[in-house]
């Protein structure tokens, strides 16, 4: 048996909630429905599930979740920091479970209303007076008035923009991308609603670098995902997505959004996880004919794509101008919408338009996924994690 | 600064940290120090990441410094400001890095490079925070 956990298991079901700004139920009702939904597109009976994951975020307990679905007894149950980053490593941890037997099935799941309860884009009291190490990384950012996600990354975006020479419209290339994909999904918050260039240009100022438009949306919502063996995969209702790579990464010197101490304030950790990814499946990112780049903020695609291998240091704008990043361009991105235009979900809906992608079923498809591989990350400028699904 | 409806974010602190505070509320901007390598270290912590020595002290830095990056806050509300702030991220000329509000400067007049010194804003008995004006 090869060491290496390329290709042992597979995302086998999806399931999600509608993605609304007010959901009008509990969180645990939105987990407890999407992990329902994923099982039965599987193929799988409540029965069969022996393993639950999720975020540390998350809201719901893995035992709440079995107890409302009916699931026995659980074999595996985990956890994964640092908030979005830890959407991929979730069908990391699920993937080794399956692949060392240690579980059959496991569903990883996010469930929130971060819209019409705890906003995410405001300032977190709550993480400056947790007491904890976080509480106390906090206490040099917080109390000195950067204390919303949106800022921490204009820090860096403004950084971005003096080193390299990239500009603001740069960044709304991505939004402009993003939108274009969610106009045609009815799934997408944003469904018929492209924007320009200009629109985003126009849009206010949130933090300096920063518009609106290149701020993701606030979602309630849920979205789960079944992994099972690769073997098992095969003989379940849908076409397997398989785990080809799934790696995790942190940087030297790493806090979560406020990595400001090292020479490079960009995001390395994610340079972590792709070198990871290519060596675990011996493909490079000429290999990927699309992706799933965790879009919270704009800046952050193009730093990705850049930490990824698909272009050097500072090469992003180029790299995305021309349509390239659009459905029929070179690499199209967040073929869903990402979460500036289908939803935020904490990037597990992107993981889920993956697996579309792979099936063949995505309403944006890009043929050759069908036949290949998709690349998709999780949370920036945090500990991360990524995949690469392949058909 | 602070009002009961928007009481102002107070820094978590312990026994690794409580120096830098002690040092705000002194008039003292105090960056660790490795007592066995020399190295300085901001944000402080137990260890020294270069020698991994346990045995720190301090050093009172001279309070200058140049912009390393900046952002201008506009939305939304943060507890205890008044929008929008400048908030600057400021290379130490001792070496460290450090956050903290750019005050007394013009959203359009603020460049990275700009050279910068401390201000320590006495918030009220219990809190001095580190802020930065154009030097």
């Amino acid at each position: 048996m090869s060491r290496t956990l390329s290709g042992k298991a597979a995302i086998a079901g999806i399931g999600a909630t509608e993605f609304s700004k007010e959901s009008g139920r509990s969180e645990l009702q939105l987990a407890v429905e999407a992990v329902r939904a994923a099982v039965e597109d599987a193929g799988l009976t409540m029965g069969d599930v022996d393993g639950l994951t999720t975020f540390t975020m998350d809201a719901n307990s893995e035992i709440a979740v079995a107890r409302e679905l009916g699931i026995g007894e659980l074999r595996f149950f985990s956890r994964i920091n640092y908030g979005g980053g830890a959407a991929c490593a979730t069908v990391q941890q699920a993937a080794m479970a399956v692949a060392t037997g240690v579980a059959d099935v496991v569903v990883c799941y996010r469930a929130f209303n971060e819209r019409s309860g705890d906003r995410f884009g405001q300032v977190s009291v709550a993480a400056n007076t947790q007491v904890n190490t976080n509480g106390l990384d906090n206490a040099w950012s917080y109390p000195m008035g950067l204390g919303t996600p949106a800022a921490t990354v204009a820090m860096q975006a403004r950084r971005y923009m003096h080193e390299y020479g990239a500009t603001s419209e740069d960044f709304g290339r991505v939004a402009v991308a993003d939108r274009r994909h969610a106009a045609t999904n009815p799934h997408a918050f944003f469904h018929g609603r492209p924007i320009t260039l200009e629109d985003h240009q126009a849009s206010r100022m949130i933090v300096d670098p920063l518009h609106l438009l290149d701020c993701c949306q606030e979602s309630d919502g849920a979205q789960a995902i079944v992994v099972v063996s690769a073997e098992r995969a095969r003989d379940l209702a849908q076409k397997p997505a398989y785990v080809t790579a799934a790696a995790q990464g942190s940087g030297r010197d790493q806090f979560v959004m406020t990595s400001y101490y090292r020479d490079d304030i960009g995001i390395p950790e994610m340079g972590v996880v792709g070198r990871e990814l290519w060596r675990q499946s011996g493909l490079a990112p000429a290999d990927m004919p699309m992706a799933i780049l965790y879009d919270h903020f704009t800046p952050y695609v193009l730093m990705q794509l850049e930490e990824l291998g698909f272009c050097g240091r500072g090469e992003a704008p180029g790299f995305i101008a021309d349509g390239a990043i659009e459905i029929g361009g070179r690499l199209p991105l967040n073929t869903h919408g990402g979460q500036l235009g289908e939803a935020y979900i904490h990037g597990m809906n992107g993981i889920a338009e993956a697996v579309r992608q792979v099936r063949g079923t995505a309403v944006n498809q890009v043929q050759a996924a069908a036949s290949s591989h998709v690349l998709v990350t999780a949370g920036t400028g945090v500990p991360t994690s990524g995949l690469v699904l392949s058909a | 600064m602070s009002t009961p409806e928007s009481p102002v974010l107070r820094p978590q602190q312990n026994r690794d940290t409580a120096f830098f505070w002690e040092g705000t509320a002194l008039g003292e901007l105090r960056v660790q120090t490795c007592n066995a390598c020399g190295a300085l270290r901001h944000p402080p912590g137990p260890s020294c990441p270069e020698c991994l020595a346990l045995d720190r002290g301090h050093v009172v830095v001279s309070g200058r410094g140049t912009v390393f990056s900046y952002v201008v806050h506009r939305h939304p509300p943060v507890p205890g400001k008044e929008l929008p702030i400048l908030i600057a991220l400021v290379d130490l000329e001792e070496g460290p890095r450090m956050l903290g509000e750019l005050v007394g400067v013009a959203d359009d007049e603020v460049e990275i490079g700009m050279d910068v010194r401390v201000d320590l804003h006495r918030v009220d008995d219990d809190l001095t925070l580190p802020t930065w004006r154009r030097a």
